[in-house]
């Protein structure tokens, strides 16, 4: 199985610059796993603990994990996985959500 | 520095004065690698807030899937403060993602969202670190 992980520039660091890789995983929590062994760190940078980061957005097949059980979505052969930060700010004083 | 054409200038602007009190938010994109920020793009305030923006998760896909598909990015990604300067809060800092972008600053306090000058920053944040940038106002981005 194969799952095509398109990689924002912030972490384009983690894959040698590569704007998307091949990774697998029967979930996005298990995709993350393999994905963070061939590129150390990338993990840590999408997943705080056990939860996705609030101001990191991933999609599976263009819908919002948030809608689709997160980290335990399922992931099929051929999916299609983007991780897009968060455009987001505020001046001082904002209610820091999540 | 930031070259930005007259009239992206005065569309930032405009949105900025047109949300308030809410924060404005958008991005100006341009080709890809060019550094010339030449098409304006609103972007709906999620958070539609006072103090806090953000763009919708969906809203932020289609935008990306649209530069990609264009072989743009985003050259600047620009929103205001309703009630402090414009200058990079510890949220704005802590938060921005795209290490490319020149990140413009527009605050509408003190009566700027109605009338008079409003002022307009553009810096780098990078790795938590901003650094602050001329802008220059061009009639045309040759």
């Amino acid at each position: 199985m194969s799952v095509e992980v398109q990689v924002p520039t912030i972490l384009r660091g983690f894959t040698g610059g590569s704007r998307a890789v091949e990774s697998d995983g029967a979930t996005l929590a298990a995709l993350l796993d393999n994905l963070d062994r061939e590129h150390p760190g990338i993990k840590e940078r999408i997943v705080d603990t056990a939860e996705l980061r609030r101001f990191i957005n991933v999609y599976v097949n263009d819908e919002d994990v948030r809608f689709t059980g997160g980290l335990q979505t399922p992931l099929s052969d051929g999916d299609v996985v983007v991780v897009l930060p968060a455009v987001a700010g505020g001046q001082d004083g904002a209610p820091r959500r999540g | 520095m930031l070259r930005l054409p007259a009239e992206v200038y005065d569309e930032i602007v405009d949105h900025a004065r047109r949300d308030h009190p809410d924060e404005a938010c958008g991005v100006v994109a341009g080709p890809a690698g060019s550094d010339r920020p030449t098409r304006f793009i609103p972007m709906v305030n999620a958070a539609r807030s006072p103090t806090f923006f953000e763009f919708a998760p969906m809203d932020l896909l289609a935008l990306y899937r649209e530069l990609d598909e264009r072989d743009e990015e985003p050259v600047v990604v620009y929103h205001s403060h309703t009630s402090t300067e414009a200058y990079p809060s510890r949220t704005d800092i802590a938060l921005a993602q795209e290490p490319g972008a020149h990140y413009v600053l527009v605050s509408t306090r003190d009566g700027a969202a109605e009338s008079g000058p409003v002022e307009l920053r553009s810096f780098r944040i990078v790795d938590g670190e901003v650094t602050e940038e001329e802008v220059e106002v061009v009639s045309r981005v040759g």
